[in-house]
């Protein structure tokens, strides 16, 4: 695989590290269901068939977290963005 | 002369004669020659035995497809199994051994089990070897691995050495012949970066093997120049002796280069194999195609070869197979093999046409044609003796020395299917074709079940001119050569049914017709339950002749048809890739990278015992002359710390620094304990949890300024904490304004821990630094000069001692340690290793690198008082 890097471009995918779905977000800790949501968070993933965002580290580059969008059956990479343009989760 | 070279013509220079040996006996051949084609102009027909059956094997093919004519190239260390003589280049003193036979080739004791091949059919291991089970392991597979076997490993380690490199072009081209050409020419002139590349030792292809007309010239002499046009651009790259091996996503292709295996001994600093990762926009395949056999009794004897490379052996290499040969077909090209050896001079004693209606170009040749008929049986064990002839069910006798068979071709699509296409039947040509294909990829030519000539160099040049086009180049402006379709009609064929000696459908593994029916019989008839249950496809060759006719048996037999029945998965890759490239310079000491921290040198001196911590080199321990074993030494470095001073390089720890207006409310929310209430010239012990609250890291943060934190981690997790940071940082909470930057690799840092370990830094710190216990107490932090160079003073001890840790820039590392050596001697200073440094955490209580190994929680390890119940985290949940 290849992924198009916003700062260096079209790089092997030995340069980054895959973390996962990059749609969840950080809980409240606060609501009174905390145990429940956080226990969901850490846990639970979906495991779809087709697009997917997730997240891919470049260590190996300039270390951005990025948000790719990647379709699982064929690994066709149509979106690369930073991650953190959305404000906190 | 050799015995079966012909008098004139071939490729091969009469002028380079060398020398080379085959089972000990001495040879001679030309440069240019394969040893396939040296040992059939020396006579040579019987190379191998088979897999199982131990049968006889000659030389089936002239390409890497071979499953036969597998040889043990070269001697000793050097010694390569299941090397493939058919593209294997000769060299002047090359010495080629044949392979699982004993005592010799020619007297087999292995060949009894063709006699008893009545039990060692399809499944037989599976049937027979079910239990006692404990005895699979011990006995019966060593056993059938024994028996059943290819080369010899060489068994001692390998002296030359291989290499990874990496090539990015706009297109790549695999297969330089007709079309292959054609799509580097057309991409090359519109101004494309190309790479072609090619197995073979020269560009060409078929058109090397046949006596094809291009613009008026010969094949070859089109081809070289082509070749030399190529050459000329800057921008075009010939890779000789590659082939590409596989495909991965986004334009990314594998291939293997065989870079000094045509001559004796790798020239000095150069590499055996070089295994590249090539980074392509566009991919033009034009792999050609595989000529296929035809199942019949005792076509695996050796003498019987496919008909196109029998014309390989006497167009390219002036090397004729026989003196009398036969030909078996069902489609033109077999005829075309009778016109070159008729035109060879060599005598055609019959072509066998399993169509009534042979085509009517060949019948100028004179030759004896038999048609509507099939060849049930070949006669002769260590070469073929004479053939049976069934027409009109009358079998007739013909005497021959060697038999050319042709079951038409199929188009190499192998690349094609890597990322999950699935080729599709067309019936115009018997063959499978490639289906969907990888983003980026062309398929020209024959790859692309265009068979003829002229179809290939149209298809070539359009697939190049599209792929140059897609990569933003203008279309070039190119004339298409002049050249003509040769006639290529076919009617498949797929086995003899009159046959009642062994048909052989996969050469490597021995599989015959009869295997087929078997596993279909037995329930196996799912074209994949069919390879695992008969191994057809496997090994070396991975059935590049035998896939496509063994599914078309197995329709046959099944009452099915040929696309429903579909073809196995082709994987990657497509000829076998030496372990070495895999490994490249990965190797013994060099596997991966070694860090060495920078007192290594110092250290050496001393005799340090090192161990490998991650990928750092860091002392063990200090061994002195008198001491009698390792806990010794540790016992004293150890005793001397405690008693006095020592001094340990701690520079492999994570250093990361952290600054900005959030930095301490970013490492309240990283850590499970609090640090906005560190004062400045303090620091803390910190405690990193994972999401799931498992401890991921522990280490020391301290604050130099109300903005500016230092954090020290383990050295095992120092890579993997700065990513955590990272994310945290970029990923949960981006609005704060925090920066990070590793600064391991910046600071060596030593542990001086002792009682005597202030009297030490008082005499290295700069005088208008007071070290004193007010000016900093346990857990002080400070910036301080060395010498007017500016330095890092904690003091923290994780021995339970007096003890600091001093960080200078790592270029003073060495300096460094020799001046703590120097200013400690007279307290009797020690330098301890890994091994004191963990007995005496230990000793403490303190947690040690081994207990942070994901499985921990932090109340496992006795710290849940330290997890502040004020935090957002998920470990307040958890405990």
């Amino acid at each position: 695989m290849r992924i198009p890097c916003p700062f260096c471009g079209s790089r092997g995918n030995d340069e980054f590290t895959y973390l996962g779905d990059a749609s969840v977000r950080r809980p409240d800790p606060a609501a009174p269901d905390a145990m429940r949501a956080f226990h969901d968070y850490v846990y639970l993933r979906e495991n779809p068939s087709g697009l997917h965002q997730e997240l891919w580290f470049h260590g190996s580059g300039c270390r951005s977290w990025l948000i790719v969008t990647r379709n699982t059956r064929t690994h066709e990479v149509s979106e690369v963005k930073l991650v953190g343009r959305g404000g906190e989760a | 002369m050799s015995s079966h070279r012909l008098a004139s013509g071939g490729l091969v220079d009469r002028a380079q004669p060398l020398s080379f040996s085959f089972d000990g006996e001495a040879r001679s051949g030309f440069a240019g020659d394969t040893i396939a084609s040296a040992l059939i102009a020396n006579g040579v027909k019987l190379v191998g035995r088979s897999f199982k059956y131990h049968r006889p094997r000659g030389i089936l093919t002239a390409g890497s497809e071979e499953p036969n004519a597998l040889v043990e190239l070269r001697t000793g260390a050097r010694r390569e199994p299941n090397t493939r003589a058919t593209t294997a280049e000769l060299y002047d003193g090359l010495v080629a051994t044949s392979q699982n036979r004993w005592p010799s080739l020619r007297h087999d004791i292995g060949a009894v089990n063709d006699w008893l091949s009545g039990f060692l059919v399809a499944g037989f291991y599976y049937k027979t070897f079910m239990w006692p089970a404990k005895l699979w392991e011990a006995v019966y597979e060593p056993l059938i691995r024994r028996a059943a076997g290819l080369g010899r490993a060489a068994g001692a380690e390998d002296p030359d050495h291989y290499e990874k490199a990496f090539a990015h072009c706009d297109v790549l081209v695999i297969g330089a012949g007709p079309a292959g050409l054609m799509a580097a020419l057309a991409a090359g002139r519109a101004g494309a970066r190309v790479i072609l590349a090619d197995e073979d030792f020269r560009l060409g292809g078929r058109l090397l093997a046949e006596r094809y007309e291009i613009d008026g010239k010969t094949g070859v002499d089109w081809a070289a120049q082509v070749e030399a046009e190529l050459a000329s651009m800057p921008d075009v790259r010939i890779m000789r002796r590659t082939t590409v091996t596989s495909v991965f996503d986004h334009g990314q292709y594998a291939a293997i280069e065989r870079v000094n295996d045509h001559v004796p001994v790798p020239p000095e600093h150069e590499p055996r194999h070089r295994l590249w990762k090539i980074v392509a926009k566009r991919a033009v395949l034009a792999a050609g195609a595989l000529e296929r056999m035809i199942a019949f009794g005792n076509n695996d004897r050796p003498g019987v070869m496919l008909a196109s490379a029998m014309r390989a052996y006497i167009n390219r290499y002036a090397a004729t197979p026989g003196r009398r040969i036969a030909v078996f077909t069902d489609n033109d090209d077999g005829w075309r093999t009778a016109a070159d050896a008729h035109a060879a001079g060599i005598e055609i004693v019959a072509v066998v046409d399993s169509r009534a209606e042979p085509p009517g170009e060949f019948k100028a040749l004179g030759v004896k044609a038999i048609t509507g008929a099939l060849i049930t049986h070949v006669h002769g064990t260590l070469g073929v003796e004479a053939i049976d002839v069934i027409e009109h069910g009358r079998t007739t006798k013909i005497e021959c020395d060697a038999l050319a068979v042709s079951g038409g071709w199929n188009p190499a699509v192998h690349l094609t299917c890597h990322l999950g296409g699935k080729p599709v039947w067309t019936e115009e040509i018997a063959a499978f074709t490639p289906g969907t294909l990888p983003p980026g990829m062309h398929v020209a030519g024959a790859a692309n079940g265009a068979l003829t000539l002229a179809q290939c160099l149209t298809g070539g040049m359009a697939a190049g001119a599209m792929a140059a086009v897609e990569c933003g180049y203008p279309m070039a402006s190119i004339a298409l050569p002049r050249a003509d379709d040769e006639p290529a009609s076919i009617t498949a064929f797929w086995r003899v049914k009159e046959s009642r000696a062994k048909a052989f459908v996969d050469f490597q593994n021995d599989v015959t017709v009869k295997d087929i029916a078997l596993a279909d019989r037995e329930g196996f008839s799912a074209v994949e339950h069919l390879k695992r249950y008969t191994t057809l496809g496997m090994a070396t060759d991975q059935g590049k002749i035998a896939n496509v006719s063994g599914l078309a048996i197995l329709a046959e037999l099944s009452g099915r048809s040929i696309p429903d029945v579909g073809t196995t998965t082709y994987r990657p890759p497509y000829v076998p890739v030496s372990f070495g490239a895999m490994a490249g310079h990965h190797r013994g000491r060099d596997f991966r990278p070694i860090r060495l921290t920078p007192s290594h040198r110092w250290a050496s001196a001393q005799g340090a015992t090192f161990v490998e911590t991650g990928p750092w080199l860091r002392a063990q321990y200090y061994p002195r002359a008198d001491e009698k074993d390792w806990l010794e030494t540790v016992n004293r470095e150890v005793r001397t710390t405690r008693g006095s001073v020592g001094v340990c390089d701690v520079s492999t720890f994570g250093k990361i620094e952290i600054e900005g207006a959030d930095a301490a409310v970013f490492l309240d929310r990283v850590c499970a304990n609090t640090f906005s209430t560190l004062s400045v010239g303090k620091a803390r012990y910190a405690l990193l949890l994972r999401e799931d609250g498992f401890v991921m890291d522990d280490g020391t943060v301290a604050r130099l300024a109300p903005e500016r934190f230092v954090m020290m981690s383990t050295t095992a997790n120092a890579v993997r904490t700065m990513q955590h940071l990272e994310f945290c940082h970029q990923v949960l909470w981006p609005s704060l304004d925090v920066q990070l930057v590793s600064v391991s690799e910046q600071w060596a840092q030593f542990a001086i821990a002792g009682p005597r370990s202030r009297d030490v830094l008082r005499k290295l710190i700069d005088e208008k630094y007071d070290v004193g216990d007010k000016a900093l107490p346990h857990l002080g932090a400070r910036e301080v000069t060395v010498g007017g160079i500016g330095a890092r003073l904690y003091r923290l001890s994780f021995s339970g001692e007096l003890a600091y840790e001093l960080a200078i820039p790592a270029r003073y590392g060495d300096a460094m340690i020799r001046a703590i050596m120097a200013a400690g001697e007279e307290f009797g200073i020690a330098p301890y290793g890994t091994e004191a440094l963990g007995a005496m955490r230990i000793e403490k209580g303190h947690v040690s690198g081994n207990e942070i190994n994901g499985q921990l929680t932090a109340r496992d390890l006795g710290l849940g008082r330290m997890v502040s119940g004020k935090k957002d985290c998920i470990v307040r949940l958890c405990l």
